[in-house]
């Protein structure tokens, strides 16, 4: 048929090269949004640095960590950790917004990578988390927050909390998908986030909670990782076991949420 | 399968109870308008849906240039356009952004891109907008920017779902002007329509649907030649006035119609029926109270063809959302 695809200026091309271009191209996309949109990256950040002001002097005095450290020394990679656990809230509203829109619909219709659009979204996700931590690292400083293993200990820190965050949108972008509508998706996202968040050692040591909920609170992701991150920056007699532990549930969570969230994709209409 | 830019036989698809599509069939000739009419729910949406590969069929075959849409979809997606019911553009891009998004997207040579969004953009009438966010144009300028996305990479087939919903007159002519011109270029264009005058301006061929089904597939002034090409309505005081009104009419004018106090009739030489409609109505003494005159509407088609009025049958059209939830709700 003479009305093909030869005779325009469409490329045929391999698909591993396809899927990280057309990733690209929508990471590019979503990250136009935080420079159109800079409320965004504003609000993401006003809130975790409420956390801290509110903890670190108005809670604080009544939270006794273990060991020698300050409590904002043990409340700050705390924060760190949760600043990337709200922010994954985005992924999900994000998507949900998109699926709403019609646009997925669009996407799908496209020749692109069916990976491309949950690719893109999660770097997204990443880039602005690389900002708001490394902004987050600043306030600490600003409140007596000191590392005691060095830079390197800071920079493997935050490579931790960037990866767990990077594994945490999977699971965010699965429920926008599953939901496909951005004020259930911010809706469904509470329920889901609250007993990481504040039955975890983010903000109070565990010892400190009552026995039941003990179990759930050390072993669950979200401490785990907040325990990881305090030993990479504060020195710790088992800091390799801790990471280790938190780089299984990272590696844990993508294995099941990546296949899951392409899987809604490939349905999302 | 026959030669047609597309080609589509028994293309069936449910959504748990909801049929969508009860076994279609239709075939687009290559360079050529075809019309899906027919009224919310009907199941057009879903038609197009599955020949953009967005959805997959439960039963049939369709094909768009030879390449089916079921096992080779990459290959479709690959030489097709599609602007759905809803202006699918990104509202924190602008439009150059946007038209650059789907260049990178549809694969196009990357020098190519940019020169293609800006002749676009002039084509469309967005050239001054063209450097501004989404989210500050007007409804019909998203819209002419959600079809001009669908036209970047040049695709040889076009889908355009109910392409003139909300655009005011003006850029819907222009809309239609444009659907014109790229057809003479050589491009297959299946739109999907509520206005029987939207396909009989544009279509070659029309597929009139209904509860999943094609119940006609002809030229559009076949459709019309059956109706009659103008109905006139005479309102009258009350029933029994229009009752006898009706009586003194249907003696001499074949398809005239009651409904209430409203009598309809259709006829191919539009101002000569008026003319001996009134002088009889006059002469008997009747005089009306309301008199219109239109073209036939999808309801007057589907009257005629199905004698009943077209209804929305809760099927496809809502927004994606809702329509998900629906069906969630009833697998």
């Amino acid at each position: 048929m003479s009305l093909d695809v030869t005779t325009r200026v469409v490329r045929v091309r391999p698909a591993p090269v396809r899927a990280i271009r057309d990733a690209k191209a929508v990471t590019w996309r979503y990250l136009i949004h935080y420079r159109r949109v800079p409320q965004l990256l504003i609000f993401s950040t006003i809130q975790p640095v409420i956390f801290v002001l509110m903890f670190r002097y108005v809670f604080g005095g009544a939270i006794d960590p273990p060991g020698p450290t300050s409590y904002v020394e043990f409340l700050m990679p705390g924060i760190f950790v949760q600043t990337v656990v709200f922010g994954a809230i985005a992924t999900s509203i994000g998507l949900a917004t998109d699926m709403k829109s019609g646009l997925l619909e669009r996407f799908r219709s496209l020749p692109m990578a069916r990976s491309a659009v949950l690719a893109g979204r999660t770097m997204a996700d990443l880039s602005r988390n690389v900002f708001v931590v490394l902004l987050m690292v600043a306030v600490g400083f600003a409140v007596g927050f000191r590392v005691h293993t060095g830079l390197w200990g800071l920079i493997a820190g935050l490579v931790l909390l960037l990866f767990f965050g990077y594994a945490l949108s999977w699971i965010f972008a699965t429920i926008g998908l599953w939901v496909g509508d951005p004020e259930t998706a911010q809706a469904a996202a509470f329920p889901l986030i609250a007993p990481l968040v504040f039955a975890s050692s983010l903000f109070v040591p565990i010892e400190q909670m009552p026995s039941w909920m003990q179990p759930w609170a050390e072993h669950q992701p979200v401490s785990v990782t907040a325990t990881a991150v305090r030993d990479l920056m504060l020195g710790g007699p088992d800091t390799a076991y801790h990471v280790a532990q938190s780089l299984a549930w990272c590696v844990a969570i993508l294995l099941v949420f990546v296949p899951l969230a392409v899987r809604r994709y490939r349905r999302a209409v | 399968m026959a030669d047609g830019a597309i080609e589509v036989e028994g293309l069936k698809k449910r959504f748990g109870d909801v049929v969508a599509l009860d076994g279609i069939d239709f075939s687009v000739p290559p360079r050529s308008i075809f019309g899906l009419l027919g009224p919310n729910g009907a199941g057009k949406t879903t038609a197009v849906r599955i020949l953009a590969t967005v959805l997959e069929p439960d039963g049939g075959r369709a094909t768009v240039l030879g390449h089916d849409v079921a096992t080779d979809p990459d290959a479709v997606r690959r030489r097709i356009g599609l602007a759905g019911q809803f202006a699918a553009v990104d509202a924190n891009l602008t439009g150059r952004e946007n038209l650059r998004l789907i260049g990178l997207l549809t694969q196009m040579e990357t020098s190519a891109i940019l020169p293609r969004a800006g002749e676009l953009l002039d084509r469309f009438d967005l050239s001054d907008a063209a450097d501004r966010p989404v989210r500050t144009y007007s409804g019909g300028m998203r819209r002419r920017l959600d079809v001009a996305a669908a036209l970047v990479p040049r695709p040889p087939v076009l889908f355009l779902d109910e392409p003139t919903t909300g655009l005011d007159l003006p850029s819907r002519n222009g809309l239609w002007d444009m659907i014109n011109e790229l057809v003479s270029e050589g491009t297959t264009v299946l739109l999907t329509t509520q206005y029987l005058e939207e396909a009989d301006r544009l279509a070659q061929r029309v597929a009139v649907i209904d509860h999943g089904q094609v119940i006609a597939n002809d030229a559009p002034s076949v459709l019309k030649a059956q109706l009659g090409s103008t109905v006139a309505e005479l309102g009258f005081e009350d029933e029994p006035i229009a009752e006898q009104a009706r009586a003194l009419l249907a003696g001499r004018h074949p398809g005239v119609e009651r409904e209430g106090s409203t009598v309809k009739l259709a006829s191919n030489e539009g101002p000569r029926l008026l003319i001996d409609i009134l002088r009889e109505l006059d002469g008997a003494s009747f005089s009306p109270t309301t008199l219109a005159v239109h073209e036939p509407s999808l309801d007057d088609v589907f009257l005629a063809l199905t004698g009943r009025h077209a209804e929305e049958s809760g099927g496809d059209e809502q927004p994606a959302a809702e329509g998900r939830r629906r069906r969630r709700g009833a697998a």
